[in-house]
């Protein structure tokens, strides 16, 4: 049952986080920045879960907090695809370059 | 009577001060306060001479300032050099204020005036009673700028104002030797006192070669005060002031500051023969070549100016061939003769209203004081028997001889003939003859501007039986009294010196008779046997030209190099800083590219960094 390391988690959750920042920062497209920011979370998610069982004093709260995690996670992606709706009809575009109103 | 000459340099100063608050002023009745201050000046004066006549002296001192245990002090002193010289130009400056009354008349700065003959003469007087050579210097300048205010009197006449910066500028050459000189002498003796340094002199304190370079650089200060070569140029063009100026400063005191501040260090200059050399060598070819130039100018105040150069060559000569009492004795003489001259010169000008000789002539008719005055000053200063120039230049002559210095004493008396020419030149080219310009209205100046002039007049008559072998040599045996010890004592040279020296005189007085009074004689002659020569000299030998030429092209070449280099070099620096500094912000303004994903990126990168920096000094892990 426990055949699989603490540390094999942590990896995976590593390597999906990296790739989900390589995503947000890279990407062109808001819409695949977005998916990119739910992989990072999803990486934090699969941390918590495994503390949560592999720690000095295991429990249900990292699980527990990781479920709050998943709920916020979809209010907050349902609020930025909304930002982004709002954005792409102002500026017909859904392209990270073009949103540089910072420099301006 | 000795613990008051401090007020002497006080009356005129107060005088200055009066005529700046009066300056406004329109009446003419201001100049009175001059006259009457420096006429207190004067009478102090003559009263101050009296007591050191009589074998008295003072010197009052107090401790100005110190600096580590050198004490700087301030003072006066009164010993028989200065005490004469005090009252030459508390004189000379009375009479010259009382001429200007006339002389100004219808000026419309009229007290100005006064006042800068005030502050010349506070100046003058303060220079000539200070202790030291600090104070010296301070009044040295003083008077330096009181020349330049009153050459500069007319200013909104172009030459007047070049002139005056000239003077400045040149004189300014010399004082930077005396400066020099000062400066030697107080790390050398530690004290800018007389007698301090006359003590160390004695002892030997000073090595012979430094005593030979600040007698130089001292006399280097005196060249430019006093027109000597080659800092003569200055001098002829300070004429531009008015002419009461000119007989004041450029004939009779200022210029004889260079004479005096020689004499005043004689025992420096004794205790060297190179230096005393060196004098002698610059008078005597001063002299001759100042002469040479005064017999070809047509404006009779530039005559006047070269005679002055010239004479004050002589006193260099005399000072220079151990001739003290000699060089004394003519700076003495010629300060009333040349004053004289130029009272009279001003007068003529003040009458027809030019200065160029051509257009004067017969005036002897109609100026019945000016003429007979100006002839008594050009036979004192042509050294014809009896009047005081004879007497001065002729010690000078045999001074020179008794010193061994033959060549120079032909070139003395080859100048003395000169100078007896162009005089007479001038003499009978204003004085007599047919009238050659426009001479209506033409009449004798008001009695204020003549009797300066006849009280000059009689004194450049007596003022050479002050030292006569005949009478008695007062004036040597009233010297001896000074802190100068007079080695040679007498120069008694061959009887048969004032022969050649009144032959050589009446010589250039006949010649200039024949030539332009009966007219036997062509004075074109020479102009066409030598052309080139006259030409030379006729243009001051080119001397204005050469410096121009020299170091006024030379100082703009330097300050064109100058631009150059600050256009290209220190502006090219200047760019070169700001174009990196630009070059550097434009790709620090690359980062700031309003991409949130870059911002990001760098964020990242930082933290990882700084994760890198946890790990590896292991302020974490371990």
């Amino acid at each position: 049952m426990s055949s699989v390391p603490l540390a094999a988690y942590l990896m995976l959750a590593l390597i999906l986080f990296c790739i989900g920042l390589f995503g947000a920062l890279t990407k062109r497209n808001a819409v695949i920045v977005l998916i990119s920011i739910e992989l990072m979370l999803n990486a934090v998610n699969i941390n918590l879960v495994a503390f949560a069982k592999y720690s000095i004093n295991p429990g249900l709260t990292g699980q527990i907090f990781s479920l709050f995690t998943i709920t916020v996670a979809a209010a907050e992606a349902a609020v930025g695809l909304a930002i982004l709706i709002a954005l792409y009809r102002n500026r017909q575009t859904v392209n990270v370059d073009e949103m540089d109103t910072m420099k301006r | 009577m000795l613990q008051n000459s401090w007020l002497i340099p006080l009356f005129p100063l107060l005088s200055f001060v009066l005529l700046l608050i009066f300056r406004k002023s329109k009446s003419e009745g201001t100049a009175w306060i001059g006259v009457l201050l420096t006429g207190l000046s004067l009478i102090l004066s003559i009263g101050v001479w009296i007591s050191v006549w009589q074998g008295d002296g003072i010197k009052v001192e107090g401790t100005w300032f110190e600096i580590g245990e050198r004490a700087i002090t301030m003072g006066y002193e009164v010993n028989p050099l200065n005490a004469l010289m005090l009252v030459i130009v508390s004189l000379v400056s009375f009479l010259v204020h009382l001429y200007s009354k006339g002389y100004m008349h219808g000026d419309d700065r009229f007290p100005v005036f006064f006042a800068y003959l005030g502050l010349f003469s506070f100046a003058m007087l303060g220079l000539v009673l200070s202790p030291n050579l600090l104070q010296l210097y301070m009044f040295w300048e003083l008077v330096g700028l009181g020349s330049f205010l009153l050459i500069g009197f007319y200013y909104f006449k172009p030459e007047a104002k070049a002139a005056a910066k000239k003077a400045f500028v040149m004189t300014r050459i010399g004082d930077v030797g005396l400066f020099i000189g000062m400066i030697l002498l107080f790390w050398q003796v530690g004290s800018f006192e007389y007698d301090e340094i006359f003590a160390s002199v004695r002892n030997g304190d000073i090595s012979s070669g430094m005593l030979t370079l600040t007698a130089l650089c001292i006399f280097v200060g005196a060249i430019g005060k006093s027109g000597q070569l080659p800092l003569h140029t200055w001098l002829p063009d300070a004429m531009e002031g008015p002419t009461p100026v000119s007989a004041l400063i450029h004939a009779a005191t200022m210029v004889a500051a260079g004479v005096y501040l020689v004499a005043a260090m004689y025992p420096l200059f004794q205790a060297s023969e190179t230096a005393l050399t060196v004098v002698a060598v610059v008078g005597g070819v001063t002299a001759i070549f100042a002469a040479s130039i005064g017999l070809m100018q047509k404006d009779i105040k530039r005559v006047l100016a070269y005679s002055t150069v010239s004479q004050l060559g002589y006193m260099m000569l005399a000072l220079g061939a151990s001739g003290y009492v000699a060089g004394i004795f003519h700076l003495t003489t010629h300060a009333f003769f040349k004053a004289l001259l130029f009272l009279a010169a001003g007068s003529v000008i003040h009458a027809v209203h030019t200065q160029n000789i051509d257009e004067m002539g017969g005036l002897w008719k109609k100026l019945r004081l000016t003429g007979p005055l100006f002839l008594i000053g050009a036979l004192a200063i042509s050294g014809v028997p009896l009047l005081s120039g004879f007497f001065s230049k002729d010690e000078i002559l045999a001074s020179t001889y008794a010193d061994g210095r033959y060549g120079l004493f032909w070139l003395a008396v080859v100048a003395a003939f000169m100078t007896a020419f162009y005089m007479f030149r001038l003499f009978f080219l204003v004085f007599t003859g047919k009238p050659r310009g426009d001479q209506r209205g033409v009449h004798e100046s008001p009695s204020v501007m003549t009797l300066p002039m006849i009280v000059l007049g009689v004194l450049a008559i007596v003022a050479g039986y002050l030292n006569t072998t005949w009478f008695g040599t007062f004036l040597s045996d009233y010297l001896a009294g000074g802190p100068v010890e007079l080695a040679h004592g007498d120069h008694h040279g061959p009887g048969w010196i004032p022969i050649v020296a009144t032959a050589a005189s009446l010589l250039g007085i006949g010649l200039a008779y024949l030539i332009y009074q009966k007219g036997t004689l062509s004075g074109d002659w020479v102009t066409r046997s030598l052309p080139g020569l006259s030409n030379v000299i006729y243009n001051k030998w080119y001397v204005d030209e050469g410096y121009d030429a020299t170091f006024v092209k030379g100082t703009k070449g330097l300050s064109k190099l100058g631009v150059l280099f600050d256009k290209y070099i220190v502006d090219g620096l200047v760019a070169a800083v700001v174009s990196g500094v630009q070059g550097l912000s434009k790709v620090g303004s690359r980062l700031q590219n309003g991409q949130v994903q870059t911002y990001g990126t760098f964020a990242i990168f930082g933290i990882v960094i700084l994760l890198l920096i946890v790990a590896l000094t292991g302020g974490y892990f371990t």
